[in-house]
């Protein structure tokens, strides 16, 4: 019976460590995208973006998540009752719902992305302007100055904070569950009803514990390695 | 010739008016001293020198010819700006270095990428084999001269040390020989002294006075008067925006004509 459930969760657990992955992987550069936008010299775009920063940060990951899965197909089911369609009409009668995983894939990557957005910022922000000037005086473009010389300073600053959000993205995977991704919480949820016992449910804790402590450690090597340094 | 001409430089901070007409000429190989209480628009000036800050009005021009023109559009792009504020360098107050990278790398770091981009235009006119070879042979060369721009600020041995291992009067020192990596015409230096510690003063000033003996041109804002005195070919005393006053150290210490300056001179000793 412990094999079969840990077999079940481990599979459950395989959906999870797949939306945390994905997640990072389109979180961490739209984050920065979304950074440069609230940091934008240009005020109509500094403002919507700082209000779309405000809205996915004021609002339950939950409620996305279930917004972007139901949203396109009300839409589409709205659009297609209405006689003689024009253009705009006629497409937005072929939406329909996303896939499960890819509703809650988007959601999460737009709602981290917003959060890793403000601690890129402060990162950025952070830096003295005087190490900005001294690029510029030695003749470095804005990009080579990001890059060689903001950006290294930057994610040493931000390793703590990111650290700490991550480890919150590996919990908040579980809010999948509410529209029927089978990642671990699922699994170990359907055992209460298949079968009538709880602890398989309790069980999935020890997945998400020994993940974290892994990350945990890989970040201290990550802060540690950086430590040559101050400033 | 003279080698900087500063003709009329205008400079406003929204409705403050910082600099109300600056102008200067420097002769190669002399050094200028700007003195001035704080707000009199001194570091503004070597900020506009730098580019750091446009000048909405006047010129700057190294050798005869016109590097900044506050109304003259076409020499504000960044481009022509990031080639010709490379006639100047600049010390800063705060040292500025880059505190990931050991001493070596913040001297190398912009030439290297300046020789980055010059190989790819040698590989454009005279292929890739050739090109590796002049990078190799570039490379080697800014290896060498690193060694030859630590040896007189006397940190030779620190190359490979970071910039949190150094004392302040050493990081300074590396922060002037990341300037002259660059062979700029004419070094600035933004109080270079006032971050440092009372004990560590002397070795930097030690080195600005030997470069100074060396031949180097130099513009240097700062509050040290016995290095001013010592230093100097020509003063200048800033007030409120202005040059209220200036001539030879003598002139200017010993003999102040402006009530400003003498009101200065005295309440700094």
């Amino acid at each position: 019976m412990f094999w079969q459930v840990t077999k079940d969760l481990l599979e459950g657990f395989g959906t999870t460590l797949e939306l945390f992955g994905f997640t990072l992987l389109f979180a961490l550069p739209l984050g920065l995208i979304i950074s440069f936008g609230s940091m934008s010299r240009f005020t109509p775009v500094k403002w919507l973006v700082k209000t779309f920063v405000w809205i996915i940060r004021g609002t339950p990951l939950m409620l996305q998540m279930i917004i972007i899965y139901y949203g396109p197909g009300l839409v589409g089911t709205y659009a297609s009752q209405i006689e003689n369609p024009g253009i705009i009409m006629s497409w937005l009668a072929t939406w329909s719902v996303f896939d499960r995983f890819v509703a809650v894939l988007v959601a999460f990557a737009i709602n981290y992305a917003c959060y890793f957005s403000e601690i890129y910022r402060g990162g950025i922000e952070g830096i003295p302007v005087g190490q900005k000037e001294a690029g510029q005086v030695l003749g470095l473009t804005k990009t080579q100055i990001f890059f060689k010389i903001t950006l290294m300073q930057v994610i040493k600053r931000i390793i703590p904070p990111m650290s700490n959000e991550i480890i919150t993205l590996v919990k908040d995977t579980s809010l999948a569950r509410i529209i029927a991704v089978y990642e671990i919480i699922f699994m170990g949820q359907n055992y209460i009803k298949l079968e009538g016992i709880i602890w398989p449910l309790f069980y999935t804790g020890a997945f998400y514990l020994v993940f974290n402590g892994l990350l945990t450690i890989v970040f201290g090597k990550i802060e540690k390695k950086l430590s040559y340094y101050r400033g | 010739m003279a080698i900087l001409e500063i003709k009329n430089i205008h400079k406003n901070f929204g409705n403050t008016k910082v600099l109300k007409g600056i102008d200067i000429t420097l002769e190669k190989g002399n050094v200028l001293v700007i003195i001035g209480s704080s707000g009199s628009g001194k570091t503004t000036l070597l900020r506009c020198l730098n580019f750091l800050e446009t000048p909405d009005k006047g010129t700057i021009s190294v050798n005869g010819k016109v590097l900044i023109d506050g109304e003259d559009k076409a020499t504000l792009s960044d481009k022509i700006i990031r080639k010709n504020r490379l006639h100047f360098g600049l010390v800063f107050q705060q040292f500025n270095l880059f505190p990931q990278y050991s001493v070596k790398d913040n001297l190398t770091l912009a030439p290297r990428l300046a020789l980055k981009s010059e190989i790819k235009e040698y590989k454009k006119a005279h292929g890739a084999s050739a090109a590796k070879e002049e990078k190799a042979r570039r490379e080697k060369e800014i290896q060498q001269n690193t060694l030859r721009l630590l040896e007189p600020v006397g940190l030779s041995e620190k190359i490979d040390s970071y910039p949190c291992e150094l004392s302040g009067g050493q990081q300074q020192r590396v922060a002037i020989a990341r300037a002259l990596a660059l062979e700029p015409d004419i070094l600035c230096f933004d109080e270079p002294t006032s971050a440092l510690d009372p004990e560590l003063v002397g070795e930097v000033l030690k080195v600005l006075k030997n470069l100074a003996e060396s031949g180097k041109t130099m513009v240097v804002v700062t509050h040290e008067m016995r290095f001013a005195r010592e230093v100097a070919d020509h003063v200048v005393f800033m007030s409120d925006g202005v040059i209220a006053e200036e001539g030879t150290p003598e002139e200017v210490f010993d003999n102040p004509k402006n009530e400003r300056t003498k009101q200065f001179l005295q309440s700094i000793i």
